[in-house]
């Protein structure tokens, strides 16, 4: 049993007397994950099924994610919805980093993943992890909105199991860990640098 | 939003009801690229004068993908998919005006069964399309949420017939030259057929909802007057040409696919205000089901698709062809240059939402900031289709 952790049986034995026993961790991580603020921002085809999952069939609410806020200092996720142009990065790294510790980024459809369709593009950014850490990533052209909702359980799985103390604690704890990362520039062919080394590496070619 | 005080140059004021504190300062506002109703990355950098526009200047280019660049190194066939992409609201209409335009450019005839598809498609992507447009307008007027509902609640019905029919929601990827892609069966038909017999009491109970409604009422009439001359001049097409009077419709016009074995009317405007733009797109929604009843009665079996038009190694002639069909935005329109070979030698696209943006700023000025947004939602923008 680790630290911060309530044997099962003592529990319901103790749910039985009314007494309702829980830990700080878990009350803690338990009204995170069921309260996240997404940041109500679109990019390209991606945003209209985020919508339609904001809407009336799917509604994100179910989750506790309903409220769409317009300004980063409210949100608490970036659900990057869309293809990130090489004009567009520099806004959506400045968008990250004016959002509040604890934040997480979800990289909706194939364009946010890895440039998708338009990957030959001259002025598409082959996916958004370069430049800040990406959660979860969720595959399809558009992504269904059952996929979104699938990335947001994810999310609060994985919400869920961040730990407040110890060597593994989550990320925003740690005061040596960077919550704000470099805005990319404009350069004379491409974005300057054309990837945060901190947060990306590319992947080695092994030829055989 | 960044906001730099600039100092006042010589300007003649018209008299405004509201009084300034700023008195003899313009503020410029860039709003956007991250703006909730900009209806995606759109920006304008707004000179304001208190709350009255005074210049504005729209920045484009945020999600520019290299749509043209792209179209002219695939295949003719290998852009169909790319056209979903274009205005993403509307993939089976854009899907046709490019199907449209190539068969145009290598001559090849459509079946009749298909041409009924086409048109069925299309005027059901014209529903949605115009549906959520309202929904947006009126989210962006401060009604924010049940619009919308209301508005994706029927998206959906007509999402699910097009899953049903091309394998996805959004991106249908469906026509082909010489036809479509799969057959639709009775059973999908007939489920057609139910949605759009349920679909004007949607339109009952949601006009009845909006249009009458006192605040849109004073927020949309006399806001954003379009002359026809200033229409005519810039180019400007579909339901926002209409709404100043004219009335041009390329369904009538050029009488491409099968509309003219239709019988349906033309909505058309009066004075050019973003009301008259918002009744333009509640009266075409029941025109387009009273075209959907018709074709759906119509529609006899049939072949789908023309057997000569060749899939593989398709090379066109050498020329060169424009093919343009009423979008639900407006007039789009392909052009296409062949050299021979597999792959377009020069691939254009008349976007209408692109084209109807630029009169933007003659829309706004002299009007509030907060009308800025209303002006911008009744225009109907796509990025995708803006910045391509």
């Amino acid at each position: 049993m680790g630290e911060g952790q309530i044997d099962e049986a003592l529990r319901t034995e103790l749910q039985r007397q009314g007494v309702w026993v829980t830990s700080m961790q878990e009350l803690y991580n338990w009204g995170r994950k069921n309260s996240i603020w997404p940041l109500q921002f679109g990019l390209a085809c991606c945003a209209i099924e985020m919508i339609a999952t904001a809407a009336s069939r799917y509604d994100i609410a179910r989750f506790g994610g309903e409220i769409f806020r317009p300004s980063p200092r409210q949100a608490d996720l970036m659900i990057v919805a869309g293809t990130v142009t090489k004009k567009m990065a520099p806004q959506i790294v400045r968008l990250y980093n004016q959002m509040a510790d604890p934040k997480y980024v979800i990289s909706m459809g194939a364009c946010a993943i890895s440039g998708g369709p338009f990957k030959q593009g001259y002025n598409v950014l082959k996916g958004i992890d370069r430049y800040i850490p990406v959660d979860v990533y969720i595959p399809g052209c558009p992504p269904r909105p059952e996929a979104l909702l699938h990335a947001f359980m994810e999310l609060q799985r994985k919400i869920d199991e961040q730990k407040l103390t110890g060597a593994d604690k989550a990320a925003h704890l740690d005061p040596e860990e960077p919550s704000e990362f470099p805005v990319p520039a404009f350069g004379k062919h491409d974005l300057e640098p054309p990837a945060n080394p901190d947060v990306f590496q590319p992947p080695e070619l092994k030829r055989v | 939003m960044s906001a730099t005080v600039q100092t006042l140059e010589a300007m003649e004021r018209p008299p405004v009801t509201m009084s300034s504190r700023l008195e003899g300062e313009l503020l410029e506002v860039s709003m956007g690229p991250q703006h909730p109703s900009t209806h995606g990355v759109f920006r304008m950098n707004v000179t304001l004068d208190g709350e009255i526009v005074r210049k504005l200047k729209p920045v484009f280019g945020y999600l520019h993908r290299n749509h043209e660049q792209i179209g002219e190194q695939t295949t003719y066939l290998g852009s169909m998919p790319y056209t979903d992409r274009l205005d993403y609201f509307c993939s089976m209409s854009n899907n046709w005006a490019y199907a449209l335009s190539v068969e145009k450019l290598a001559g090849i005839e459509v079946p009749e069964r298909a041409e009924y598809l086409r048109v069925i498609l299309a005027e059901l992507t014209r529903l949605q399309n115009h549906a959520s447009l309202l929904g947006f307008l009126l989210s962006d007027m401060g009604a924010w949420g049940t619009p919308l509902m209301y508005a994706f609640r029927e998206r959906e019905k007509i999402l699910d017939l097009f899953e049903s029919l091309a394998g996805s929601r959004m991106m249908c990827d469906y026509m082909r030259f010489g036809g479509c892609r799969v057959d639709a069966d009775d059973n999908w038909l007939a489920g057609a057929r139910k949605i759009v017999d349920r679909f004007p009491k949607f339109l009952d109970e949601f006009e009845e909802l909006i249009l009458g409604n006192e605040i849109v009422i004073a927020r949309t009439q006399n806001v954003g007057k379009l002359s026809a001359d200033l229409a005519i001049s810039a180019g400007i097409t579909g339901p926002m040409l209409r709404a100043c009077g004219v009335n041009y419709d390329v369904r009538k016009v050029d009488g491409y696919g099968f509309y003219p074995r239709f019988k349906f009317r033309i909505p058309l405007g009066e004075h050019g205000d973003t009301y008259d733009r918002l009744m333009m797109r509640a009266l075409e929604m029941r025109e387009s089901v009273e075209i959907l009843k018709q074709a759906l009665a119509q529609i006899q079996p049939g072949a789908i698709v023309n057997p000569k038009a060749k899939i593989r190694a398709f090379r066109p002639p050498v020329g060169e062809a424009y093919g343009r069909i009423e979008a639900p935005k407006g007039e789009l329109g392909f052009y296409l240059i062949s050299d021979g070979g597999p792959n377009p030698y020069r691939y254009r696209v008349r976007p209408p939402s692109f084209i109807n943006l630029t009169v933007l700023e003659d829309l706004c000025l002299g009007h509030t900031v907060a009308d800025v947004m209303v002006i911008l939602g009744s225009v109907d923008i796509v990025m995708g289709e803006v910045d391509r």
